[in-house]
């Protein structure tokens, strides 16, 4: 059962990522923060927190999805 | 432009060349003749240059050129499809897909996606059909690569040396070096060139910025003279639009043959979590700087001539002739690197899916090797020709490749993961969807009875969606209709032995 839990939690949050990768809430604005527009910061930001969602995801879900033991691929890292 | 500037410019290039050149042939003399060796380095590859000969693969002329051009015309906000896109849909595929072929491929010694599936539903036919679609889509692409660097030498000669010059130039140093260097050599100075391409940007970017009085300058004279560049949206921006592209050519990508051979030649599993959690960064360092500098061109009043690109120009005007050459360099390298892979995988899907199934079951392993190379020349040589007809924009062609790819996605997604696909069912995705999306592309739009079909889009949504989703209702429906053959074997792709 836990296992099925974490499985919907990263499905959860890779539909986050995806649906807000592109800031549909800051859509026609055109505020400025230090010379960038602000859904460039977004996008900076969004693209951050994606690299440690992956980097998480890689180190403990990886292997969740395909049926195989970590030790049967060799290398585990 | 003065006699001696020239020479310059031409001498950075030159030199660029010459250190490809010395890369290649030290790849030579560690490649091995086999074809695993020289497709695929014989599954060697490393977190550091997989990373970047993927990324380096994936980048075009587009990068410097018809993106910038894009944003100088319509606004930066690309840059959030290139996030959806490249950041983080193709990550996740790279998951999705790559992983899994990874697995399979290890355990079977699979080159190509044709062999892979071809295999698996027991079919020449299959293996044929993927091999050929591929390279259908693959030939404007390669075309569009040559036309880019044949315009990026045009825009630094100021038109001194022709068009058709630039591009046989680039044609014949490519056929060399990928005949010599093999996957090896092409991973070795992708590397190179995608640490090039991202450090030159950044300095673009910079000496750009202090010349022009700052990012705050810039900005408010952007705000003056575009102000709807800094808002979201608007213009060809609209979200069916922006999600299209970002779907479409995230799937298309992941199909395109020099990528999707990118996906066995990992050396371990800890190589793909690595590029994999890298991805996103790697994606915001490259394409941020490289569309704002076509964006701020359009504030900085930079008056770019029909036809001509504007990162050239805008560097021409802000920073020194030598240091402009360096940035067309770097665009060259990025159309190098996408070309010589695209050769090598295109060669690879000519001689295994095509050439030995079908002409000489029996080649030999030296044979084999010399088809590849000579597949390799007639593509290269073939394309070149081509593009001296110059047929469509850069974005219009590069577009129609990435769609054509799409469509092949979702087949084999759902054959990867569904045990119960069958041969039929793959045939009626691919074949059907490819229909659908060529027909799209090539017959002119029609009006009948009030409705029109074959046009870019239905209920504003681009038709290689439409495609997409075809695709995917053809192999399901498909293979839910039919039986799998004797020879269908579903344990090919059964990976891992965990009990769930």
């Amino acid at each position: 059962m836990r296992r099925r839990k974490t499985d919907y939690l990263w499905i959860g949050v890779f539909v986050v990522l995806v649906a807000f990768a592109i800031p549909w809430f800051l859509w026609g604005n055109a505020a400025t923060w230090s010379g960038l527009p602000v859904w460039l910061w977004w996008h900076i930001g969004w693209m951050v927190l994606a690299s440690v969602a992956f980097a998480l995801f890689a180190r403990g879900a990886w292997d969740r999805g395909m049926n195989v033991d970590p030790e049967e691929v060799g290398f585990d890292g | 432009m003065a006699e001696s500037e020239l020479l310059v410019q031409l001498g950075v290039v030159g030199a660029y060349l010459v250190v490809a050149l010395a890369v290649g042939v030290l790849a030579y003399r560690v490649t091995g003749r086999d074809a695993e060796d020289y497709y695929l380095a014989s599954r060697s590859i490393g977190t550091g240059v997989l990373l970047f000969t993927t990324f380096a693969t994936l980048l075009s002329a587009f990068t410097f050129f018809g993106g910038p051009n894009l944003a100088y015309a319509a606004g930066p906000e690309w840059i959030l499809v290139m996030g959806l896109m490249d950041g983080i849909l193709f990550a996740i595929l790279w998951y999705v897909i790559g992983y899994r072929q990874w697995l399979i491929g290890r355990y079977e010694r699979y080159v190509t996606l044709g062999e892979m599936l071809g295999d698996r539903f027991g079919s020449k036919r299959l293996r044929a059909l993927v091999a050929g679609v591929s390279l259908f889509w693959l030939f404007p692409y390669v075309m569009l690569q040559q036309m880019g660097a044949g315009e990026a030498i045009v825009g630094l000669s100021d038109g001194a040396v022709p068009y058709w010059v630039g591009a046989a130039a680039i044609t014949l140093f490519m056929i060399v070096y990928v005949v010599l260097a093999g996957l090896r050599g092409v991973a070795w100075t992708d590397t190179i060139q995608g640490v090039f391409m991202l450090g030159i940007v950044w300095i673009a970017v910079g000496w750009v910025l202090s010349a022009a009085g700052g990012l705050d300058a810039v900005s408010a004279s952007l705000a003056a003279s575009n102000p709807e560049f800094l808002s979201l949206g608007g213009g060809v921006y609209s979200p069916q639009w922006m999600i299209a592209q970002a779907v479409t050519i995230a799937f298309g990508v992941a199909m395109f043959p020099q990528i999707n051979q990118r996906f066995f030649v990992a050396r371990d599993v800890r190589v793909l979590k690595r590029s994999f959690a890298l991805w996103p960064v790697l994606v915001l360092l490259l394409f941020v700087p490289a569309f704002l500098l076509g964006t701020w061109a359009a504030g900085l009043g930079v008056a770019v001539p029909e036809g001509a690109n504007v990162v050239p120009v805008v560097l021409n005007a802000y920073t020194p002739g030598w240091f402009a050459a360096l940035v067309v360099a770097g665009a060259m390298a990025a159309m190098m690197s996408s070309s010589d892979s695209m050769l090598l995988s295109g060669s690879s899907y000519l001689t295994r899916d095509l050439y030995r199934p079908f002409v000489n079951p029996d080649a030999d392993a030296a044979r084999e090797t010399w088809i590849a190379r000579l597949g390799v020349a007639a593509f290269a040589i073939g394309t070149f020709v081509v593009s001296l007809f110059r047929p469509g924009t850069l974005i219009t062609v590069g577009d129609t490749a990435f769609g054509g790819y799409a469509q092949l996605a979702l087949p084999v997604i759902v054959a990867l993961y569904w045990p119960r696909t069958t041969r039929q069912g793959m045939f009626a995705g691919i074949v059907g969807s490819q229909v659908f999306y060529v027909a799209h592309v090539f017959v002119p739009a029609a009006t009948i009875g009030g409705v029109t079909v074959l046009g870019s889009a239905y209920f504003t949504w681009d038709f290689a969606l439409y495609g997409m989703a075809l695709s995917l209702f053809l192999t399901v429906g498909g293979s839910l209709l039919t039986a799998a053959d004797a020879d269908e074997r579903a344990e090919r792709f059964a990976v891992g032995t965990r009990a769930d």
